[in-house]
């Protein structure tokens, strides 16, 4: 690993010193609008939605007098501009409305449970590049032989796979026929345990759907890591690394992966969405107390504010990730930052 | 510098004059990939699966013809579901349903994304750079959330899906269309085009879009694929139509009896996945063919 902590030091330094600030502003001008954007679909889905909200919590009996001090106290007999305002001061603030489930506000249920999704799509975005680079540069050394076609079929059999189906196939298998790991939740039921001893026995249930969740990002990883591959080993530096003596294993990670995985940071920004919808998918199917289960509920019991909530934060977040992503990228290849 | 016979895929390849049938030759070239024909295959299969379903059954997948969840035999292929539904009709039936809806959602994604990519691609200035921006915004919209809530909050519906899947799913098309004219745009075909006087919706028509449209399918593909692969999800949590039989609906129908009869869950998966396998592969061979590797 020593390779990779020369180069991510030597990239940082000089990235983070060249990254200039016309590059993040011109960014940061395009996560704005979309914010804002997503805002906008957030009040359209409240005002558009089917059925009367002040019916819905004054009943359909009240009197004239009581429907108009509740159409009032809610501001639904202002202009729509002035209701899109109020709105849009309520988001900012981190108000996105009270569920009516759980009667507590909507962001915050929301917030509890984004822990445990982050840790399954953290450990399986992991996994999947761990496995993914191996296999790509097993793939790359010989282009089109048998084993760069097995690995392309079954990752991409893999990519093409249901969420839920390979959730549910691997619960049948491995956890039902063979055994090796808990069927369902993220701790054992009724489990007193701390430290070390919980922290084991989450690692356990989360094996198995980080591992499905991870077997369906691999594909974009590894045809990544095998098209740039290919196209480095050919390339004059890996010429003269090799010409210099060095072995091929210093050859290939040392001179050609680094710039090779360059370009797996602009697909983790890409797929961050399916990553999470994916997520979400293997959540419901494994009991896994993230959003995913949240989202059933609010679904299951009509808790519209909730929806919206989750909708809003997922969406935040894949804006901000896409943000990220693309600063890291252009932090660490000079050419993206000249237009 | 990627090297092709062809000759279509770099700037300083091409020849003054089109060669003719840029798509003729992309599908030709493409063939003789293994993996499209298997893709070709897949998808063959399953179109003939949508074409012939009422002669491929004697069951209507809507009603009970057998006892409940009997497992996979002679009269029922697949076996039964929960209320004794024959799950090999369902399968068959949903197919048309599901690729309807694959199909439907790409058309409207395809007049969205060639219109506005081509017209971005062929004014460039200030035309260009607002709608980049817009498409770029629609891009990063979590497309399976944006589905889920509305659907969720006006009801399911099919004709709903298909306008909300196509109003989002345009920009990958409009990228891919508005990149390709704009490498096409100073060719020398098209110059002389211009030159000799053709208006700006016949070059867009006639002489841009023909040279774009194999780079279209390709990403068409892929994009139906996902397009299954979000109802197929939609299904699972329960949002899909009750109406219709989708290979979505009928795997969220299983999630609740998975242990009882496993193939409730594998068949309908397995259809997802040969259908989406098939739009994957064909999309990567076309793709491989255009770039001529």
């Amino acid at each position: 690993m020593q390779w990779f902590q020369q180069f991510a030091a030597f990239r940082c330094d000089s990235a983070l010193r060249q990254l200039n600030s016309r590059f993040v502003v011109r960014r940061l001008l395009q996560v704005v609008p979309t914010a804002f954007g997503i805002v906008l679909i957030g009040f359209l889905l409240v005002h558009l939605a089917p059925g009367d909200p002040v019916a819905a919590v004054a009943g359909e009996n009240g009197d004239a007098a009581y429907y108009a001090f509740m159409r009032h106290r809610f501001e639904l007999d202002k202009p729509l501009p002035q209701q899109m305002a109020t709105y849009f001061e309520r988001v900012a603030s981190g108000d996105m409305g009270t569920s009516y489930v759980h009667g507590r506000g909507s962001l915050s249920l929301v917030l509890e449970r984004v822990p445990a999704t982050l840790l399954l799509t953290g450990t399986a975005l992991v996994l999947a590049i761990a496995m993914s680079i191996p296999l790509g540069a097993f793939a790359a050394g010989r282009p089109h032989g048998a084993r760069d076609i097995g690995i392309s079929a079954i990752v991409l059999t893999l990519y093409s796979a249901p969420a839920f189906w390979l959730a549910q196939l691997g619960i049948l298998v491995v956890a039902l026929k063979l055994g090796l790991v808990p069927v369902q939740g993220m701790t054992s039921a009724g489990s007193t345990q701390t430290g070390l001893a919980r922290a084991l026995d989450v690692a356990w249930h989360l094996a198995l759907p980080a591992l499905v969740l991870a077997s369906q990002e691999m594909a974009a990883f590894v045809r990544l890591t095998r098209a740039g591959l290919i196209d480095e080993l050919r390339r004059d530096h890996v010429r003269t690394a090799r010409a210099k003596g060095l072995t091929e294993r210093l050859v290939l990670f040392r001179h050609a992966m680094p710039r090779a995985l360059l370009p797996v940071i602009t697909v983790i920004g890409a797929r961050i969405g399916q990553l999470i919808a994916g997520a979400v998918i293997i959540e419901i199917v494994f009991g896994w107390p993230g959003i995913g289960r949240l989202m059933l509920e609010a679904i299951q019991t009509r808790d519209t504010p909730l929806l919206l909530a989750l909708f809003m934060t997922i969406s935040f977040a894949v804006v901000l990730a896409n943000f990220i992503t693309d600063l890291a990228y252009g932090a660490f290849d000079p050419r993206i930052r000249v237009r | 510098m990627a090297h092709s016979i062809h000759g279509f895929e770099s700037a300083d390849l091409v020849p003054a004059i089109p060669p003719a049938g840029v798509a003729t030759l992309a599908v030709r070239n493409a063939l003789r990939r293994p993996a499209a024909v298997v893709g070709l295959m897949l998808l063959g299969l399953i179109a003939m699966m949508a074409i012939l379903a009422p002669w491929l059954t004697s069951f209507d997948p809507f009603l009970i013809s057998g006892p409940s969840l009997a497992s996979p035999s002679l009269a029922h292929l697949m076996g039964t579901d929960a209320i004794g539904r024959d799950l090999f009709s369902g399968i068959v039936f949903g197919t048309r349903a599901s690729l309807l809806i694959a199909l439907s959602v790409g058309l409207v994604a395809t007049i969205c994304g060639v219109t506005i990519g081509s017209i971005s691609g062929f004014f460039g200035g200030i035309v260009d750079d607002v709608l980049m921006r817009i498409t770029e915004a629609f891009q990063v919209l979590p497309r399976f959330f944006l589905v889920a809530v509305v659907i969720a909050v006006f009801g399911p519906g099919i004709e709903r899906l298909i306008l909300i899947l196509g109003l989002t799913s345009w920009p990958i098309l409009a990228r891919v269309v508005r990149g390709e004219v704009v490498a096409t745009r100073q060719l020398d075909y098209v110059l002389a085009s211009e030159a000799l006087g053709a208006s700006r919706a016949h070059l867009i028509r006639h002489v841009l879009l023909p040279q774009v449209m194999p780079a279209v399918f390709v990403m068409l593909g892929l994009m139906m694929g996902q397009v299954l692969l979000i109802e197929a999800g939609l299904g699972f949590i329960g949002l899909g139509d009750p109406s219709v039989i989708t290979w979505g609906t009928l795997a969220g129908d299983a999630q609740g009896f998975f242990r009882a009869g496993w193939w409730l869950v594998f068949f309908p998966g397995m259809a997802i996945t040969a259908a989406v396998l098939g739009f994957n592969l064909s999309g990567d061979a076309l793709s491989a063919s255009i770039q001529g590797r």
